[in-house]
């Protein structure tokens, strides 16, 4: 390969020049937002803050954090920090918690937004000559217009299918033989599904690479997608509080994420202290945009459980990086006093040869928290008897307890009967939130 | 010989079994015999019919979950111990029985019973070799 970076004077940057840009970037934007946004500005005037006290990057620990809820309360103009006039669009997040927030961008936001994801691009392999097909949803959410347009800054022929009707989807990877293929695991798993049902072998298409994210997913998830489709699998993170998928993304190395650190500044904290978290421990990211003009966040709290690491990355880039969520920390669900991730069930089906199609159901009975996990079952394990399918189901538990620590009731269904999604999968009902319980 | 029985995965609520028999009744196939097992989540619709690749290619457009397993299809003299014989035959040679159905035709002469066991060829073989005579899916077909 002959050009590894899209921009290799900051992807390459030494760790000391890097953090000297975050901090000469962060004094600047703690004063823009102090200046132009009311509501961070009386946050910080409750602590008694002033931009003056920021002065190096250590000081970021002084400024209060923003959390999901102060978008909600500041929707919709209210953390727009420039004139309407100087803003030319517009994003709104998927409102998988139930909660929509908008986003707005400058041409410069929208500019620093797609060269993220050019970033990205060429971090999978991908120059001009790639056909790169968009299957993430286009419209609102960021997922379609962010890779769309980090497609055309690359020089990619661009093709903008946004997510759903497969049939069109693989209509079009045959016939024009796209080479990169963008949108969430999940849609991935189900295009991989869906052209082995046509009778195509594992890998017998032109792509060579998947820029995957918007939904967390599993090593397990990746080693299946990869082999059904014949590509590496590389992954993506992204808000769209912070501008869309490209805040983050995987190299060759498929080790972590490395984050855009000319752009933003990741912190770990101890979700229940706020406290900050030394290199490598877990905790919740926590995430303040450097440069952005239209929708400047600054100390905002992802709920994304991971932990960071600042080793050596063979592929030359000197960004942090950031390990694979392991799920929201609003996706953890406690059961029976035990925290769950949905990321971990779907290791545990794959690794015992299921496919990734599960649905959880939580619930309160007499007090006590059910927990049972819908699973489709593999076409060769039915036959007659039910006795099969129940050892089946036995087996699978036990897996589970082991992951878990606590027991699942399981509960294997026809394939094909839990519903596919072409966005984001649901996969927790928990029917707790009706009796007012806190999840 | 063996004869080929439907097996269908049934989910345990409401209107499963209508879209089963719906299927069933579109592809204008007969239901010779049936039987179902169930446990609390979900049941298996066993069903010995006139034309198990008409009735299949049908419930599979249904969306239905089905796949063919292999029985031994056997006519016993309708009188009392018939059964009993063809039972303790198999049961001398040790062979085993998974599960039973059985259904009478028009005709008052036999009453025809489903077996699934382990090992079909052998249970065939023990039987025939004893007088018992095995149906055959011609014979379904024409009840």
């Amino acid at each position: 390969m002959q050009r590894h970076y899209y921009q290799p004077d900051a992807e390459t940057m030494p760790v000391n020049e890097i953090k000297k840009l975050q901090e000469y970037k962060l004094v600047h934007q703690v004063r823009y937002v102090y200046e132009n946004v009311e509501y961070y500005r009386k946050l910080m005037d409750e602590k008694g803050l002033k931009p003056e006290d920021i002065t190096c990057l250590d000081d970021i620990r002084k400024l209060p954090f923003l959390s999901k809820a102060d978008l909600r309360d500041a929707y919709p103009y209210g953390m727009l920090a420039t004139d309407i006039k100087n803003c030319v669009r517009i994003q709104s997040t998927s409102g998988t918690t139930g909660r929509r927030v908008v986003a707005f961008y400058t041409q410069n936001d929208v500019d620093m937004w797609e060269e993220c994801c050019a970033r990205a691009i060429v971090a999978a392999g991908g120059s001009a000559g790639d056909v790169v097909q968009v299957a993430y949803g286009y419209g609102l959410f960021t997922g379609g217009s962010g890779l769309h347009g980090g497609s055309h800054k690359v020089g990619c022929l661009t093709l903008p299918m946004s997510s759903g009707n497969t049939d069109r989807q693989i209509q079009f990877m045959m016939d024009l033989r796209s080479t990169i293929l963008c949108c969430t695991p999940s849609y991935a798993a189900y295009i991989g599904e869906s052209l082995k049902e046509r009778g195509y072998a594992p890998g017998a298409n032109s792509l060579k690479a998947g820029i995957f994210g918007a939904e967390p997913w599993t090593e397990e998830m990746r080693r299946d997608i990869q082999n059904s489709l014949g590509i590496k699998a590389y992954d993506i993170y992204g808000l769209t509080e912070t501008s869309g998928p490209g805040v983050a993304f995987e190299c060759e190395c498929q080790k972590g994420m490395h984050i855009n650190e000319d752009h933003f500044l990741a912190e770990i904290i101890d979700p229940d202290t706020g406290e900050v978290l030394p290199e490598g421990e877990k905790g919740e990211l926590v995430f303040t945009a450097l440069d952005k003009e239209a929708f400047p966040l600054l100390r905002y709290r992802t709920r994304d459980i991971t932990y960071l690491t600042r080793e050596k990355c063979s592929c030359g880039r000197t960004f942090i990086r950031m390990h694979k969520p392991m799920g929201r920390s609003d996706d953890m669900m406690i059961i029976r006093g035990v925290n769950v991730f949905p990321s971990q069930i779907e290791t545990v089906l794959l690794n015992e040869g299921y496919t990734p199609n599960y649905q959880i159901i939580v619930d309160r009975v007499n007090n006590t928290d059910t927990f049972d996990i819908n699973v489709e079952m593999l076409p060769e394990d039915f036959s007659d008897t039910p006795k099969i399918i129940t050892t089946k189901e036995k087996k699978l538990q036990g897996a589970m307890k082991t992951m878990l620590g606590i027991n699942p009731k399981i509960h294997l269904v026809a394939p094909k009967t839990i519903a596919r999604s072409e966005g984001k999968a649901v996969r927790v009902i928990d029917k707790r939130k009706r009796l007012g319980i806190n999840t | 010989m063996a004869i080929k029985q439907l097996s269908i995965f049934v989910e345990n609520r409401e209107g499963t079994l209508v879209e089963v028999t719906d299927a069933i009744a579109k592809a204008e196939v007969d239901i010779r015999a049936m039987s179902v097992a169930d446990t609390n989540d979900f049941g298996i619709f066993r069903l010995i019919v006139t034309d198990y690749d008409k009735a299949k290619a049908s419930l599979e457009e249904a969306n239905c979950f089905v796949s063919i397993t292999e029985v031994v299809g056997v006519a016993v003299e309708d009188k009392p111990g018939a059964l009993a014989k063809v039972v303790k035959l198999l049961a001398e040679h040790n062979i085993n029985i998974e599960y039973m159905y059985a259904f009478i035709t028009v005709s008052k002469q036999f009453a025809y019973v489903v077996l699934r066991v382990a090992d079909n060829a052998a249970a065939e073989k023990i039987l025939v070799e004893n007088g018992v005579s095995l149906v055959s899916e011609e014979d379904i077909a024409n009840l």
